[in-house]
C-alpha cells in the first residue's frame, strides 16, 4: 500500500500547490506506517529527484509528448495506471485548476471516495475522516471517505511546505497513453504578473476607486510586494478589470497568506472568497464597512491619501529608491 | 443537438451558516433558496444562448434532490429549456449523484453536458469530471468561453496565471464559471410559461455512497481588528512586517 501524489508541473516546472500535496501525502503516509510515491506527466526540467526532500520515496515519471498538453480524460488513464504500479490506496491531488478537473475524473474511474478542498490531514483515528471547506469558506465539514481507495484534494496554501533530508528513486513509467480528444490551440499567459491562485500576497480593489485610471497605485503595491492583483465583483462586471480578478463567492475563492483590500465594503460574497487568508488588511474610509469585522488590521481613511503612504513606507522597508 | 444542464439548489449567499443535530446538519430555518449560481448565471444562460442560436436545439435541466427543489426548477425553467428531469434522491456523496447524472445522460444521448464549476455550498467541483469519466467522455474543466461550429466545440479554460484556448468535438462535458455568459432576469413570459414545461420525476439508479458527512465545524472567530491611525500607514507596514510577518 502507499499514497500516491500527483505532481502538477507547467513548461516542465513544478507548482507550489503541489510541493504542499508532496507535504501533506508524506505526512499522510507516515500516519499510515506505508510510504509515500509520486506521478508526474509530461517534460520535466527540474531535479525530480531532489524532490525526495519532502519525503516522497519514488517517483514515477511518465514522459510522453502527448502529455505536455492537459487533457482530463488521457491524464487520468495515466494516472490510473500509477495507481496500480505504486498499489496505492490514497491519491493526493492539489484542488487547483487541473487538480479540480482529474480528482473526480480518478475517483469515479477507481470508485473511490472523493474529499475536494482539503483543509487538513485526515484523521485516521477512526475510520477516515477528511476536513474540508464549505459554504465557500464559511464553514468546514469533517468527511468520512468510506471506500478501500480514497482520493483527497487538498487547497492550495492550506498546508505548510515542509523540506527535510533525502532524495525521490525516479521510475520511468511505461504506461499506456490514449490519442487526446481536445486540442490545444492557443495557450494565453499573463506574464510577469503573480497568478492570483498561487499569489502569497494579494492587493485587492472595490468600487470605492472610483475608475480604472485609479489602478496604478493598487498594481505599484502590488509589484512591491511580489504580489497578484484582485478586484471586487462589480468591478470585474464594469470591466474595469479583468474577469480573472473577480474574487468572491461566484469568482475566485483565494487564501493567501495576506490579503489587502482597499475600497472594498466586505459584502458577505465577497468576504465568502476571501475569508481564508491568513492576515486581512482593510482600507475603507466608512468605519461603518462590514469588511472591517473580517479583517485582522485596519485603517479608516482616503484609499487616495492612504495607499500612497504604504507605497512610501513599504519602499522605506524593502530599500527601494 | 441535445444539452444537458445540471442544476443545484444552494442556499442563497447571505444565507446564515449554523449547524443543528449536534452540528451534522446544516440550519435551514428561514434560509432562502436559489439555483446555484455557477449553474444559472453561466452554464444555463450560456446553455440558453446556444438554443437562440439553433432552435433546433433541445435544452434539458436535470437535478438530483428531493421534491423541495421544485421551485428552483420552475425557476430556471422560467429563464428557459424545454423540459426539466429531477432524479428523485437526496445524497451529499458525490459519486452517487453524478452516477444518477450520467444514467439520465446516457439515456437521452446528450451531445452536450454543461455543469457548474462547484457548488456555493459543498464547494465539491466534482461532478462535471465524474460525469465525464462515467461516459468516457473528454472533459473541460474551469470554462470561461463557449462556441459551436456544427460539432466542434471551441472553448477557453482558465489555467494558473492565464487561459488556454482548445477544440474538441462533441459529445462533451464542460463546468462553466464567470465569462461563459451575463446573468439574465427572467421575465413574466418566461415565469408563466414554466408552469406548463414539464417536470419529469424519475426514480433513481442503483449507485453506491462512497462519502458520508460526519459532521460541521466553524472556523474560528477573528480576534478583532486592530485600527491604525489615518495619518500613520508606516505604522501599518511596520506591523505587518514585524508582528504579522507577512512582508
Ligand atoms: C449572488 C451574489 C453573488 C455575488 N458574488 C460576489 C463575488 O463573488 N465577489 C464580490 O466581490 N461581490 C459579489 N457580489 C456582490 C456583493 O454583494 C457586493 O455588491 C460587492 O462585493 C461590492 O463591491 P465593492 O465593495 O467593490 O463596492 P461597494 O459595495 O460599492 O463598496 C465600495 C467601498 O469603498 C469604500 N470607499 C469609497 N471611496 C473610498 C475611498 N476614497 N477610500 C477608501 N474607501 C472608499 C466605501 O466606503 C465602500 O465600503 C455578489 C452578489 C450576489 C447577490
Amino acid at each position: 500500500m502507499s499514497v500516491l501524489i500527483y505532481i502538477d508541473q507547467a513548461e516542465g516546472h513544478v507548482k507550489k500547490a503541489s510541493l504542499e500535496a508532496l507535504t501533506y501525502g508524506a505526512k499522510l503516509a507516515a500516519q499510515l506506517g506505508t510510504t509515500a510515491e509520486a506521478v508526474v506527466l509530461g517534460t520535466v526540467t527540474e531535479d525530480l529527484a531532489a524532490l525526495g526532500k519532502y519525503g516522497v520515496k519514488k517517483i514515477h515519471h511518465v514522459s510522453n509528448d502527448t502529455l505536455n498538453h492537459f487533457d482530463a480524460q488521457v491524464f487520468t488513464g495515466v494516472i490510473a495506471q500509477a495507481v496500480t504500479a505504486a498499489n496505492a490506496d490514497v491519491v493526493i491531488f492539489s484542488n487547483n485548476v487541473d487538480g479540480k478537473a482529474l480528482a473526480p475524473r480518478l475517483a469515479a474511474r477507481l470508485k473511490a471516495g472523493l474529499v475536494t478542498g482539503a483543509a487538513a490531514l485526515p484523521d485516521t483515528s477512526n475510520g477516515f475522516v477528511v476536513k474540508k471547506t464549505v459554504f465557500s469558506g464559511k464553514a468546514f465539514a469533517n468527511v468520512a471517505i468510506n471506500s478501500p481507495i480514497k482520493v483527497i484534494a487538498l487547497n492550495p496554501n492550506a498546508f505548510k511546505i515542509e523540506a527535510g533530508e533525502g532524495t525521490a528513486e525516479v521510475a520511468a513509467l511505461n504506461a499506456t497513453v490514449e490519442a487526446s480528444k481536445v486540442k490545444v490551440t492557443q495557450v494565453n499567459k499573463v506574464t510577469g504578473e503573480v497568478p492570483l491562485s498561487e499569489a502569497e500576497i494579494v492587493v485587492s480593489g472595490g468600487r470605492g476607486l472610483k475608475g480604472p485610471e485609479n489602478w496604478g497605485m493598487i498594481e505599484e503595491l502590488a509589484h512591491l510586494l511580489h504580489a497578484a492583483t484582485a478586484c471586487s465583483r462589480p468591478v470585474a462586471d464594469v470591466h474595469w478589470r479583468p474577469h480573472h480578478e473577480h474574487v468572491g463567492q461566484t469568482g475566485l475563492a483565494i487564501a493567501p497568506n495576506l490579503y489587502i483590500a482597499i475600497g472594498i465594503s466586505g459584502a458577505i460574497q465577497h468576504l465568502a472568497g476571501v475569508n481564508r487568508s491568513k492576515v486581512i488588511v482593510v482600507i475603507n474610509k466608512d468605519p461603518e464597512a462590514p469588511f472591517f469585522k473580517a479583517a485582522d488590521y485596519g485603517i479608516v481613511g482616503d484609499a487616495f491619501e492612504v495607499v500612497p503612504k504604504i507605497i512610501e513606507a513599504v519602499k522605506k522597508l524593502k530599500g527601494v529608491a | 443537438m441535445k444539452i444537458l444542464v445540471c442544476i443545484s439548489k444552494t442556499p442563497d449567499t447571505t444565507a446564515k451558516i449554523a449547524f443543528t443535530d449536534n452540528n451534522t446538519k446544516f440550519a435551514t430555518d428561514g434560509v432562502q433558496w436559489i439555483i446555484n449560481p455557477y449553474d444559472e448565471w453561466y452554464s444555463l444562460v450560456r446553455a440558453i444562448e446556444l438554443k437562440e442560436k439553433d432552435p433546433s436545439t433541445v435544452l434539458h435541466l436535470l437535478t438530483v434532490a428531493g421534491a423541495e427543489a421544485d421551485p428552483i426548477i420552475r425557476k430556471a425553467l422560467a429563464l428557459g429549456g424545454d423540459e426539466a428531469i429531477r432524479v428523485n434522491a437526496d445524497s451529499q456523496d458525490s459519486f452517487y449523484i453524478a452516477t444518477q447524472i450520467a444514467e439520465v445522460a446516457k439515456q437521452g444521448n446528450y451531445d452536450l453536458v454543461f455543469t457548474g464549476r462547484e457548488t456555493i455550498d459543498y464547494n465539491g467541483s466534482s461532478i462535471g469530471g465524474m460525469v465525464a469519466e462515467l461516459l468516457n467522455l473528454p472533459y473541460v474543466a474551469l470554462a470561461t468561453k463557449f462556441d459551436l461550429n456544427g460539432t466542434t466545440a471551441t472553448i477557453t479554460r482558465e489555467i494558473e496565471g492565464g487561459e488556454e484556448v482548445c477544440e474538441a468535438a462533441l459529445p462533451l462535458v464542460v463546468s462553466c464559471q464567470k465569462g461563459m455568459a451575463e446573468q439574465r432576469i427572467p421575465n413574466m413570459k418566461g415565469i408563466m410559461g414554466a408552469r406548463t414545461k414539464p417536470l419529469k420525476v424519475v426514480e433513481p439508479a442503483a449507485a453506491d455512497t462512497l462519502t458520508s458527512i460526519a459532521g460541521f465545524e466553524l472556523p474560528p472567530a477573528k480576534a478583532g481588528v486592530k485600527l491604525i491611525p489615518a495619518d500613520n500607514p508606516a505604522e501599518l507596514v511596520r506591523l505587518l512586517h514585524e508582528e504579522a510577518k507577512q512582508i
